[in-house]
């Protein structure tokens, strides 16, 4: 059953994913934007990560400035994914990792300080396991990334 | 724009995400061993020059009803990517785009656009607006659906202090 979300916690989630305010109590801030309290902004928040909605408040980073990555592919034979998938979770490099239905069915996402590390990482995988490693790095990002536009039924 | 051990630090505390306290910054700041008026000064500069795309809320699309998640992949002419990308990225239901390498002949697909919907009819409706933007400059293209979250997490990183530029 899907949950039903309250005007609040509809105005927070719209209004939170960008701007968070730069101000020594930004919750306060949102709270006086919203006409409620700032112990009923941080309550209404928290609430909303513990039931795994909102990820985290946090900073969105411009791709490869502050270090290097790359979207990876694998083609991994049915039998074997739960195994190479938990094998490629398992490097801390790893941040994403999507199972996909496609040929190539095993889809992750390597970050680490430097290309040279993520390229180790590719070199890790693909000895560990004998399978190819598709090696898909953003050559230049179009879209605006302003945070998800929700719809509200 | 050089990043110090210090930005660095602070990139790695927020991605961990903002504590759900009335003062944040300053829990962050104690954290790192920083006045938290520099916390916030070098938020705000890292957001001026675009390190920091946004500091925000960073909702869980499927916990929110959007159930299907459909990463669309085009072959785009070369010379037509720029602009069509711009064009998609500029979507509202296109969450990242992205041109990628291509690797012939197994993998011929140069753009990528991500497509979240409520159901998989929501996510065709969609993928389709963007075949009628592309028009003939898209010769193929294929829809890959997410069946399984098998991991996903903030940016770790252990920043090694190589040098990074930032042009504003």
């Amino acid at each position: 059953m899907e949950r039903q979300f309250s005007d609040l916690e509809k105005r927070l989630l719209d209004g939170c994913q960008r701007d968070f305010p730069l101000h020594p109590r930004p919750f306060a801030v949102i709270a006086e934007r919203f006409g409620v309290t700032e112990e009923t902004v941080i309550d209404t928040l928290a609430e909303l990560q513990a039931a795994g909605i909102v990820g985290r408040i946090g900073a969105v980073l411009e791709p490869h400035t502050a270090g290097y990555s790359t979207l990876a592919a694998m083609q991994v034979p049915a039998p074997l994914l739960p195994q190479i998938a938990a094998f490629v979770s398992a490097h801390p490099e790893v941040t994403h990792n999507y199972e996909r239905e496609h040929r190539l069915n095993l889809w992750f996402v390597i970050a680490a300080p430097s290309r040279a590390r993520v390229a180790a990482v590719i070199a890790d995988i693909e000895y560990r396991t004998g399978l190819a490693v598709l090696d898909l790095p953003l050559l230049e990002a179009f879209h605006l990334d302003l945070g998800f536009p929700l719809q509200w039924n | 724009m050089i990043l110090d051990a210090i930005d660095r630090a602070l990139i790695a505390a927020t991605q961990e995400g903002l504590p759900f306290r009335p003062r944040p910054y300053a829990a962050i700041a104690e954290r790192i061993g920083i006045p938290e008026t520099e916390v916030r000064r070098r938020l705000g500069r890292m957001l001026e020059c675009g390190i920091i795309r946004r500091i925000g809320a960073v909702p869980n699309h499927y916990r929110l009803g959007y159930r299907a998640n459909g990463m669309s992949v085009w072959d785009v002419a070369d010379e037509e990517t720029d602009r069509l990308g711009r064009e998609i990225g500029a979507l509202p239901f296109v969450s990242h785009c992205y041109r990628r390498p291509r690797h012939p002949p197994d993998w011929p697909y140069n753009l990528f656009a991500m497509v979240h919907g409520r159901d998989r009819a929501e996510v065709e409706s969609k993928v389709a607006e963007i075949a009628r933007l592309l028009g003939e400059a898209a010769r193929g293209y294929e829809i890959l659906y997410s069946l399984r979250i098998l991991k996903k997490t903030g940016l770790r990183t252990r920043f090694a202090g190589e040098k990074t530029s930032c042009s504003a």
